[in-house]
């Protein structure tokens, strides 16, 4: 660990590959029957090299995590197939070498590392730990676990020790356990989605460390994610998993930018990338669903959901065609591939909105909302001093790392949450009460919410039609046959079916599920519907499906969003003004477009510039230190100085910036001058390599 | 809209054995392969048969007393032997389930409806409605059930009726405490919000939103309170302020013939008390099942 940074190249160094999956297949035991989830999955990784694994929930990716170490949860088996680490067959190990195969050469890194560690015992200890089971102890060990802090770039080791894990933010705790995962110096590590729990500027945080741990160490990666950017930032090759088989597989910038399996053309398609609005048009979707675990597939897995599909896909499973170019050994299980680009959309790109940027009333006006909470003796200013206004049929989003009171803003608005006496909500020209029940019917049917998630939000006691129907009676007044027509109407126009309305949220999907919850917001013809983070917990091809729901629904009805989302891309998509909050304050408001293209906050930049991007073109980077401060306790004058990269000096420090506007409609809470901002920016948007 | 017709058709949810049944239907299957479950009901069911049809089957009469057979040990003719005024010992422990078994669950039961409707109204309100009905049900069950118990028959005379009300009573704030539990749980998923943005009346959110959510809970601690309140009906009759003479009751011969042991007359006593401890053991064993049932 302390010898030198080594990088081993891919086939260069030692022969055996650092892990060797062959022909693997994996079943889990449920209902009395083995259903499998990895189907003959061939897979291997050189040393040193970063391999990346993409796939939708449910198609293996931890299963293959699990299985490397043979650490499947009780109902799951290796059914065939064969696991070579570093050239040692994983299967044929006893108890006691899996132990030590376990302990001293691979290591995990999961995606919640809160769980990860162990809450009543402190960092120093935990680390020391891993030492002491190598057969270092006393001192010695408490040095390398101080270089292993150093290590994971966190700058006082002897304070963070001392510490237990609900002191450390959530990336400080990634930081501790990726730390706990290189004391061995393992020769593979295992990411398994190490970053989806994490705000964006944290994310950045950690992918570049371990960006420059790869430099520094000599072991191979195993990189699971569905974000399919963080792999294109990250990893060498990629391989792409559907229904527990590779169906793409090849060096990733030649995956995704020349993706010859259907199945990862349209994942790629599914994204709002390169700035897509809705009014330029609706996202590609994915058809259909993944097959379930253990289903009977005769041909192509992908066939039922391929425009491209043919009898012979249907028939005849498509063999991993290897597709060597120059540029590296590609794989693709399509018969094809070749075809593979042209792929038909699944949903017509055209439908551009009409433009409604008349000067009709605004719907929604807030002006000064704050919501103080008393904690423990402490005041927390969750929302301070905001002032929007919303207009008929437009999207207002509003973006921020966790803790920067988007949400509370929405529950103030809906009345869930009563805010601070003096601030002033009105909805189409009348103050509402603070409080939902003093609020007329009307009033509350006129504002509506879609939850971030459905299994939350919709009564698992309830049949869908249970659901809905409710919410039409009780929102739109409606009874008998009036309500069973509107019933259809609605069900028909999130684009579910009669069947869907007889059974219970638990067997629907989370995309379905969500409809059923927009369904319902939509039930009495709302003015307004606040999305609270609607698509975060979906995957990307159900996302794009949403995401065409909630457009179209606005452009036919014309109702207003107030968008929350931490996906700059979502949000972009969706919104035509744009907030950005920071510890309840409202940094940058303004048009989408604007917000967006700069000049912007230092904040905005931040936040842009920390989202992983699949288009290449990476601009500088700019990292934020440190963590976001306790709303308890903000800092005084601007709250953003303590981490803000353009810091211009102890104004920054005394006094508040008020929230000028920049251009009309554009606002901008800081000291610098406009101009000077979008000199700044410019100077660094040019190139500079990163 | 020619953007959505593509993807008009969603399939309906594929067949999936595993979704197949609804939760509670999962729970029953599950109980079903739960042999400790199975041993329990098959205990109770026994005891239950014996009440329902026990004087068909009994070979005699369980109140005829029969003085010149008094105090017979254990024979052919009486398997467990006769009681002190020649009473058939055997004929009276499968009678003698009858009035126990529609004591103790009818008390159970009372204190279930009384447990939840307290539960749900202290979980859903909190604040300052649950802090004051909290404290009081607190100081109720700090006292102990048969104290309560002996003061309310006392007062009120003793009946069937009486002795169902006051364990029900005695039990509702410890269901009431489960249920509170749940519900603070619940209450913080946003359906709850959701049936308010509704304009939902409260009882609507209580229960219709949120009861169905909390049944398991309520139906294990349930199950666990049945045991008890055998067990306190039991003790209540033996000490005389439960089910009265001339019943055949577990608890009352024991309490009329508990002086005999010293004699020897160890029949007179020793099946009844078999009887009672198997009834419970018979309703923990299930309760247990139903437990692990809700909780795997």
């Amino acid at each position: 660990m302390t010898e030198p940074a080594q990088r081993l190249i891919g086939k260069t160094g030692k022969t055996a590959n650092a892990l060797e999956l062959r022909d693997l297949s994996v079943a889990y035991r449920v209902g009395g029957r083995n259903r499998a989830v990895l189907r003959n999955l061939n897979l291997s990784i050189g040393q040193g090299e970063a391999y990346g694994l993409v796939g939708e929930s449910g198609c293996g990716k931890s299963t293959v995590a699990l299985s490397v170490v043979r650490y499947l949860p009780r109902n799951g088996s290796i059914t065939g197939g064969a696991i070579a680490l570093d050239g040692q067959d994983v299967m044929k190990l006893d108890a006691e070498a899996l132990r030590r195969a376990r302990a001293e050469s691979v290591s995990m890194v999961y995606q919640d590392p809160g769980k990860a560690l162990n809450p009543s015992i402190r960092i120093g200890r935990q680390l020391t730990e891993i030492f002491e089971l190598a057969g270092i102890s006393g001192q010695a060990a408490e040095d390398r676990t101080i270089a292993m802090l150093n290590r994971v770039r966190i700058s006082d080791p002897a304070s963070v020790m001392q510490r237990y894990p609900h002191q450390l933010s959530g990336g400080m705790q990634q930081r501790v356990a990726i730390a706990m995962a290189l004391a061995n110096d393992p020769s593979m590590l295992i990411l398994d989605e190490p970053t989806t729990g994490l705000d964006a500027t944290v994310e950045a945080e950690v992918l570049d460390l371990i960006a420059q741990l790869r430099q520094e160490l000599s072991a191979s990666i195993l990189f699971i994610s569905h974000n399919l950017a963080v792999i294109a930032n990250m990893c060498d090759r990629v391989g792409v998993l559907y229904a527990g088989m590779l169906v793409e597989e090849g060096p990733t910038d030649a995956v995704f930018n020349d993706p010859r399996h259907p199945y990862t053309v349209a994942l790629l398609r599914c994204l709002p990338r390169g700035g897509q609005r809705k009014d330029q048009g609706r996202l590609d979707t994915i058809p259909g669903f993944l097959p379930g675990i253990g289903a009977d597939i005769k041909g192509c897995a992908f066939a039922d959901r391929c425009a491209l599909a043919t009898e012979r896909c249907r028939t005849e499973p498509p063999p991993l065609y290897d597709l060597a170019d120059d540029r590296g050994r590609r794989l693709s299980r399509c018969h094809y591939h070749e075809q593979a680009q042209s792929l038909p959309r699944a949903t017509p790109y055209n439908v551009a909105l009409p433009s409604r940027q008349a000067a009709s009333p605004a719907v929604l006006r807030v002006e000064g909302l704050n919501k103080t909470y008393g904690s423990h003796g402490h005041l927390l200013r969750a929302v301070k001093d905001i002032s929007v206004s919303l207009r008929p049929g437009e999207t207002l989003g509003l973006v921020g790392e966790s803790g920067s009171g988007k949400t509370t803003f929405a529950r103030l608005l809906l009345g869930l949450v009563p805010p601070d006496e003096g601030g002033m909500i009105e909805l189409e020209g009348k103050a509402l009460a603070p409080r939902l029940e003093s609020r007329s019917d009307e009033q509350v049917k006129a504002m509506q919410i879609v939850f971030q998630n459905p299994d939350s939000a919709l009564n698992r006691s309830h049949s869908i039609r249970h659901l809905i129907s409710r919410a039409l009676k009780r929102l739109a007044g409606l009874s008998g046959a009036a309500l069973e027509a509107r019933l259809n109407d609605l069900v028909r126009s999130v684009r579910l079916t009669e069947r869907h309305l007889a059974v219970k949220p638990r067997q629907l999907s989370g995309g379905l599920k969500q409809r059923v919850a927009i369904a319902r917001a939509f039930a009495g013809d709302p003015r307004i519907v606040v999305c609270d983070e609607p698509t975060s917990a979906l995957d990307v091809s159900v996302q794009a499906a949403i995401l065409n729901l909630l457009a179209d629904l606005q452009s036919k009805e014309d109702v207003s969003y107030i968008f929350i989302s931490h996906d700059l891309g979502v949000v972009r998509y969706l919104s035509d003004r744009i907030a950005v909050l920071y510890l309840g304050r409202i940094m940058e408001l303004g048009p989408s477009e604007d917000v967006f293209a700069g000049p912007h906050h230092p904040y905005t930049e931040a936040l842009l510039s920390a989202v992983p991007k699949l288009d290449q073109a990476e601009t500088a980077r700019i990292r934020l230190d440190g963590e976001i401060p306790s709303a308890t306790n903000p800092p005084s004058g601007c709250v953003f100085h303590t981490r803000c990269p353009r810091k211009i000096g102890p104004v920054c420090e005394t006094q508040e910036p008020p929230l000028n506007e920049a251009e009309p409609g554009h606002s901008i809470r800081c000291h610098i001058l406009y101009a000077e901002l979008a000199r700044l920016q410019n100077k660094v948007v040019q190139p500079e390599p990163a | 809209m020619s953007a959505t017709d593509s993807s008009a058709t969603i399939p309906a949810p594929a067949p999936n054995d595993a979704n197949r049944r609804g939760p509670l239907a999962e729970v029953f299957f599950s109980l079903l392969r739960s042999g400790t479950f199975l041993t329990g009901l098959a205990i109770v069911m026994f005891w239950v048969a014996c009440a329902l049809f026990g004087e068909h089957f009994a070979p005699y009469d369980p109140l005829a007393d029969d003085i010149i057979n008094a105090l017979a040990p254990p024979s052919a003719e009486h398997w467990f032997g006769t009681d002190q005024i020649g009473r058939d010992v055997f004929s009276r422990v499968i009678v003698g389930s009858r009035d126990i078994l529609t004591v103790a669950p009818l008390a159970t039961l009372l204190a279930t409806i009384a447990g939840t409707a307290l539960g749900l109204f202290t979980g859903y309100f909190r604040g300052i409605v649950d802090d004051i009905i909290s404290r009081i049900l607190e100081a109720f069950m700090a006292i102990p059930v048969v104290i309560v118990a002996l003061l309310a028959i006392v007062a009120l005379g003793t009946s069937k009726t009486t002795v169902i009300v006051v364990i029900g009573l005695s039990f509702a704030p410890i269901i009431a405490r489960t249920v509170r539990a749940a519900v603070l749980a619940e209450r913080q998923l946003d359906y709850v919000a959701a049936a308010q943005l509704r304009h939902e009346s409260a009882l609507h959110t209580m229960f219709v939103e949120i009861l169905p959510n909390v049944i398991p809970p309520i139906l294990v601690e349930t199950t666990v309170r049945l045991g008890y309140a055998i067990f306190a009906v039991a003790t209540l009759s033996f000490m005389g302020f439960g089910i009265q003479p001339p019943s055949p009751d577990w608890g009352l011969s024991i309490s009329s013939n508990y002086g005999m042991i010293g004699g020897g007359f160890w029949w007179t006593v020793l099946f009844d008390a078999i009887a009672i401890a198997s009834l419970v053991i018979g309703v923990n064993l299930a309760a247990d099942g139903v437990h692990g049932a809700f909780n795997d």
